[in-house]
């Protein structure tokens, strides 16, 4: 496995040193680039994320990156951002995505000092389903930074709850994301990102 | 559900970690790189380091440490002191921190939040206010507790978070250090205003202090230093007590 070469997309969303070292520490020296030659020959794609969606999707398309993350093959992992970018529109700055996933993405709406916004902190995830959730016990603790969610749609592997159920993790063929962060995510994230290393299609 | 998260804070020095008892008479309680692995390893649900030098002589020192943090824990971590500009805080994001924690240099330009906010995102950008209370309300004080402003702390955090910052980190000047308990009536009231998370610090000595910032001052998280270095307060029991007491837990 430690033979793998795995890439991590670097865009205007920062984050992408954490999810090296994550990676690192799971024996892998992965590259961070934006060169969609060395993109479109790795083992796999991470693509993480925070930051603000129109101005990512601006970024991507002004590269051209748009169109070379949704015509790949290999198993990618889209995190944060980047699960909201997978999806085909997003509420912050009502801009399309890249339409991977049949989803909307949607603003939370506070409920007081009950529900704040952004929800940050830990929370449970579970109706846990494949590869990517092997050895990860229902309702785990997960890292989650966000004000946007995905809703629940049918590809759906992973919930939580925050206000009312959304969808903490997205799969359909060689596309896999999760909202939360597995890099900051302690041992259960750890786990789920060994999971995705591990994939083989 | 969201868990309350419990935050251990390291003060760090010359790349060391210090606490100080109402600010002065530090202490040294270790390497802070070994300390943060420690805490990862007992259950703490995010850190903060804090370089309370923070001259311009010790930023690289304090970036370097960052750095080996970032390739160290996978818990997301805090990191503050002396960060004035959006280059300042750029060098710590790419070093590798989840946030930054502003302080005086917010008080003093007020418009830092919305740049470092516009730069790197809400989530990014934690506002610390000190304060100590007066007869007319509660005060904001800069420089490490040191100087008095004009501000009032529940004005100002209303002003902070509509400037788009992601937290709240309020430390009582009047009970950091004393282990008496947190500041219970400030602390509760901005939670119960403000629709971003607050995090109380200042005067933790027991579990049911952090029982009752939890349950009567409604705080998203509580953060601590000395009690969690010197294992007065070991985290593993902090958790099991307050998951009894119908505190939501990791």
């Amino acid at each position: 496995m430690s033979s793998q070469n795995i890439v991590i997309v670097k865009y205007n969303a920062g984050n992408v040193r954490s999810m090296y070292e994550a990676v690192l520490r799971l024996g892998i020296n992965a590259q961070i680039t934006d060169d969609p030659e060395l993109i479109f020959k790795a083992d796999k794609v991470i693509f993480p994320g925070v930051g603000e969606a129109k101005s990512a999707m601006t970024y991507l398309k002004e590269r051209e990156l748009d169109k070379v993350l949704k015509s790949l093959t290999q198993p990618f992992l889209g995190v944060c951002l980047g699960q909201q970018l997978m999806c085909s529109h997003s509420e912050e700055g009502d801009v399309e995505c890249l339409g991977i996933f049949d989803a909307q993405v949607r603003k939370f709406q506070s409920k007081g000092a009950s529900f704040k916004i952004p929800q940050m902190g830990w929370n449970n995830i579970y109706d846990l389903k494949g590869e990517l959730y092997n050895d990860v016990n229902e309702n785990s603790y997960v890292y989650f930074v966000h004000s946007y969610y995905v809703e629940i749609v049918n590809e759906t592997i992973a919930k939580c709850d925050y206000i009312h159920p959304f969808s903490a993790s997205l799969h359909k063929a060689n596309f896999y994301s999760c909202q939360f962060h597995p890099e900051k995510s302690a041992g259960v994230g750890n786990q789920i990102l060994d999971n995705f290393l591990k994939i083989t299609l | 559900m969201l868990t309350k998260r419990i935050i251990p804070c390291l003060d760090i020095k010359d790349g060391r970690t210090v606490k100080g008892v109402n600010f002065v008479d530090l202490r040294d309680a270790g390497d802070p790189v070994a300390l943060a692995v420690s805490y990862v390893e007992q259950g703490a649900d995010e850190l903060v380091f804090l370089d309370i030098t923070a001259t311009v002589e010790n930023r690289k020192t304090f970036s370097e440490l960052v750095s080996r943090i970032a390739g160290a824990i996978n818990i997301p971590f805090t990191v503050g002191g002396g960060i004035s500009s959006v280059a300042d805080a750029d060098i710590l994001l790419s070093a590798g921190a989840d946030k930054v924690s502003i302080n005086s240099a917010a008080v003093r330009r007020p418009e830092l939040i919305n740049e470092l906010v516009d730069n790197f995102g809400s989530q990014f950008v934690v506002v610390a206010i000190d304060t100590k209370k007066h007869d007319d309300g509660w005060k904001v004080y800069v420089k490490g507790g040191r100087e008095e402003t004009p501000l009032y702390t529940i004005p100002w955090a209303q002003e902070v978070q509509s400037r788009g910052a992601g937290e709240i980190l309020l430390t009582s000047m009047d009970h950091d250090g004393t282990k008496g308990g947190f500041a219970l009536d400030i602390t509760g009231e901005l939670s119960r205003n403000l629709s971003i998370p607050v995090i109380a610090s200042g005067g933790a000595g027991n579990i049911e202090h952090f029982i009752d910032v939890f349950k009567l001052a409604q705080a998203d998280a509580a953060l601590a230093a000395s009690i969690f270095h010197f294992g007065e307060v070991p985290i593993p029991q902090l958790k099991s007590e307050l998951a009894e007491h119908g505190i939501s837990i990791r």
